[in-house]
């Protein structure tokens, strides 16, 4: 048995992080947007960010996506400096090896093109150049995220918000992403279809071995998909740690605060 | 298997001037493999504080909590997830899921986690909750809804579907009827002889006096309320 | 039709209306434009004396690159006769006082709008091709910035969802003209909306091809012997197609056909597009007859 307990650690310690994030800063003049935000996510890890609106929460999640180029820190990804790489080389990245899921499906979605279209262009992008195997996968993405395959030539604009959020994210996930960012997955959407959204994540997370950046002010969103909690207030990190550590036992004034404004339902 | 030295806890609450409340001190026990010791004391004498510290749920202040070879009180979140994932598995009076998720991939999640094909996940989920007498009919169904026996008998059914090397039960037959008793005693017992080391809290007199060798009365261990 | 027939006011106009400073403008943007074969040079597009549509662009192009000594064509749907075309030729019979002809193999310089000769052209001749929408990628991405940069990386995912969509809506690839293509493995460009049966002229051409747009302000253009590939999926492949019949006029079942409705009841007929190469074939075979 000794052997065995040694190797699940030795697992753990053993495994590089995917991203490592080390004093990252972004400034909007004087005013702080993040600040000296350092962590390291790990193959298969969900981060959980949460904090009010203007905690710096969406500022470090564009910052990492490279959305923004922050001030200061660095950013490494699978062992390659994301700032000393050339924008091609980034952007390449981005679209395969990273994802980004947006709040809103108008904003990460083409609502003018097909939702076979919408699957289909990151595949297309690293050079797919099959049409009959791009429309394959496309009807297996549908059938991942429970979107009826005869919908394929419909456009998203047809679509319901929780079907569009789930066509968003098969139109992410289509090239296997490694790493993938989240901002407010389930902001717009009734409480029942958040439910069977979240139930898909935490199934893609566990089949796929994701890693995922998750920023919500919803603590009951990160008590079921994150296996680790950063909590940020005025652009910093005020604590971190396991999920339920966090919001069961906060050490700090401000997530005491938090998670006890919470209504309880 | 579970080993706890000096262990201490304190609450500070930082939105009510910063009172530091003590609520254990002096903690140390141990629980072999193949034991089963229950946890007593009255309410609000820190069994469930006691347990969470070793689930990892809630800090320590200080000393050792040593589950298996890791020590939790000092242990990176990965470790503890690692822990929680093949080591150490927790029975608790709450159920906590993803809405509309139905039960029996609920009970079958700790498996899948663990790399265990879909299939072979199920079949056990389902021979798991036959053996607890939950209706076939219901294993579709999101637990959500189910009235506390049957939210219990899904706990525990989560909590049994891998041969934990250490459990942490919180009680386990606190709304169950006679025969689903009979079935928890059972499971407890079948873990107990493959050699679990178990720490539970059990109100349920007959039920402790059953399964459990030794008592650990943790009255001691709290401020204010020691003798 | 000869020159001698139009007067010639080189004393009201500079030499091709515009002045040398705009040429000269205009010939670094075209010279630029050959040098990276199918990436989209801005120019300082000029107010012409004729509205946005009718070619300015490819008249400014047409004028930078104008001497004395060329012989200019200009069509329009394949055509010399259209009013399009006669205003051009004689806007420059007048501001530069060149000669024009009909005739393909005559002509130095061929402004076209919507078609490529069907007789081959040679090392000696420029064609210039009027252009309203320089952008193919305009259609799924409207800002300007982020198109720019896609070409600038190569992102060109954004092309094939075009023609997924095609495919997925109609069955095949519906475009049947202003087919994308990719200008010698680098760039995606248009060919402006000519017919995809003239697409395979345009890889391998002998002749410098100049593409002019007005109102976008832009200026493409492809080398002589440039590989220029129309863009296609493995299982869905570019075909070059035409309507399927021979021209009612010349007879020739390899040239592209215009469908004219000829009354109210439904007639129509196929004729060649390319009037000059029609009427040379014909005129050719009533030669063989005689």
């Amino acid at each position: 048995m000794d052997g065995a307990e040694m190797n699940i650690y030795a697992k753990v310690k053993e495994a590089g992080p995917l991203l490592s994030v080390r004093g990252l800063s972004k400034f909007y003049g004087s005013r702080i947007g993040c600040a000296d935000v350092s962590f390291d996510l790990f193959p298969g890890e969900v981060l959980g960010i949460v904090g009010e609106s203007g905690s710096g929460k969406s500022t470090l999640l564009s910052c990492l996506a490279g959305h923004q180029a922050p001030d200061e820190g660095g950013i490494v990804f699978d062992g390659r400096d994301m700032f000393a790489m050339a924008e091609p080389e980034r952007r390449r990245l981005a679209r395969s090896e990273q994802a980004f899921v947006h709040q809103s499906p108008r904003d990460g979605l083409r609502m003018g093109v097909s939702a076979g279209g919408n699957i289909g262009e990151r595949l297309m992008a690293v050079g797919g150049r099959n049409y009959g195997a791009i429309r394959e996968t496309a009807l297996d993405w549908l059938g991942r995220v429970e979107i009826d395959g005869a919908r394929i030539d419909d456009r998203p604009s047809a679509f319901s918000g929780g079907m569009q959020q789930r066509l968003q994210i098969a139109r992410n996930l289509v090239t296997a992403p490694r790493l993938v960012f989240m901002d407010e997955p389930t902001g717009g959407l009734d409480v029942s279809v958040q439910a069977r959204l979240l139930d898909l994540l935490r199934g893609l997370v566990r089949d796929l071995g994701l890693s995922v950046v998750l920023v919500t002010h919803d603590l009951a969103v990160v008590r079921l998909l994150a296996h680790r909690l950063m909590v940020m207030k005025s652009g910093h990190v005020v604590e971190q740690g396991l999920t339920d550590q966090v919001l069961d036992d906060p050490q700090h004034g401000y997530t005491q605060l938090l998670v006890s404004s919470v209504l309880q339902v | 298997m579970i080993m706890l030295k000096d262990v201490s806890k304190t609450f500070t609450l930082h939105n009510q001037g910063g009172a530091v409340i003590p609520v254990m001190t002096g903690v140390s026990l141990t629980v072999a493999p193949g034991e089963c010791v229950a946890l007593t004391g009255r309410s609000g004498s820190g069994k469930s504080t006691l347990m969470r510290m070793i689930h990892g749920n809630y800090l320590a202040a200080s000393g050792e909590i040593l589950v298996g070879g890791l020590d939790v009180a000092k242990a990176s979140p990965r470790e503890i997830l690692a822990l929680r994932r093949e080591e150490l598995g927790y029975v608790s009076q709450f159920l906590r899921v993803v809405p509309r998720v139905p039960t029996i991939d609920v009970v079958a999640e700790p498996l899948l986690t663990l790399g265990t094909a879909a299939e072979e996940a199920r079949d056990r989920a389902a021979a798991l909750l036959a053996r607890l007498n939950l209706p076939e009919r219901l294993w579709s169904l999101s637990p959500t809804t189910f009235s506390g026996g049957e939210q219990q008998r899904v706990n525990i059914a989560r909590g049994f579907i891998h041969p934990y090397p250490a459990m942490l039960l919180d009680e386990p037959t606190a709304s169950l009827d006679a025969i689903n008793r009979e079935v928890v005693l059972g499971l407890i017992a079948d873990a107990k002889a493959r050699g679990a080391a178990i720490l539970g809290i059990f109100h349920d007199e007959e039920a402790r006096a059953r399964v459990c060798d030794r008592l650990l009365d943790v009255t001691g261990f709290t401020p204010g309320l020691a003798a | 039709m000869t020159t001698a027939s139009m007067p010639v006011e080189a004393e009201s106009y500079n030499f091709a209306y515009l002045d040398e400073q705009t040429k000269r403008m205009l010939r670094r943007a075209i010279l630029k434009a050959l040098a990276v074969p199918g990436y989209q040079v801005p120019f300082a597009s000029r107010e012409m004396p004729m509205p946005y549509g009718w070619g300015t662009g490819g008249v400014q192009v047409s004028a930078a690159c104008l001497v004395p000594e060329d012989r200019l064509k200009v069509i329009d749907q394949g055509a010399d006769d259209t009013t399009n075309a006669v205003s051009i030729r004689k806007f420059f019979q007048r501001t530069a006082g060149v000669a024009v002809t009909e005739a393909t193999t005559e002509a130095s310089l061929i402004q076209t709008r919507h078609r490529i000769p069907e007789t081959p052209l040679t090392e000696d001749q420029i064609l210039v091709y009027q252009v309203p929408i320089p952008e193919p990628l305009r259609f799924l991405e409207p800002r300007e910035t982020e198109t720019r940069r896609m070409h600038a990386l190569e992102e060109y995912g954004l092309m094939h969802v075009k023609l997924y969509e095609d495919i997925a809506r109609h069955g095949e690839i519906t475009n049947s003209y202003a087919w994308p293509v990719m200008a010698h493995d680098r760039y995606v460009m248009t060919p402006s909306p000519i017919p995809k049966f003239d697409n395979p002229k345009l890889s391998d051409s002998p002749a410098v091809q100049l593409f002019g747009a007005g109102r976008e302000a832009r200026i493409h253009a492809l080398p002589p012997y440039t590989k220029v590939v129309s863009l296609d999926f493995e299982d869905h492949p570019f075909v070059a197609s035409k309507a399927d019949h021979e021209c009612e006029i010349c007879g020739s079942r390899e040239s592209y056909l215009d469908e004219v409705i000829t009354d109210d009841q439904g007639g129509r007929m196929f004729v060649c597009s390319d009037t000059d190469f029609c009427g040379s074939r014909s005129a050719a075979l009533e030669t063989e007859r005689s």
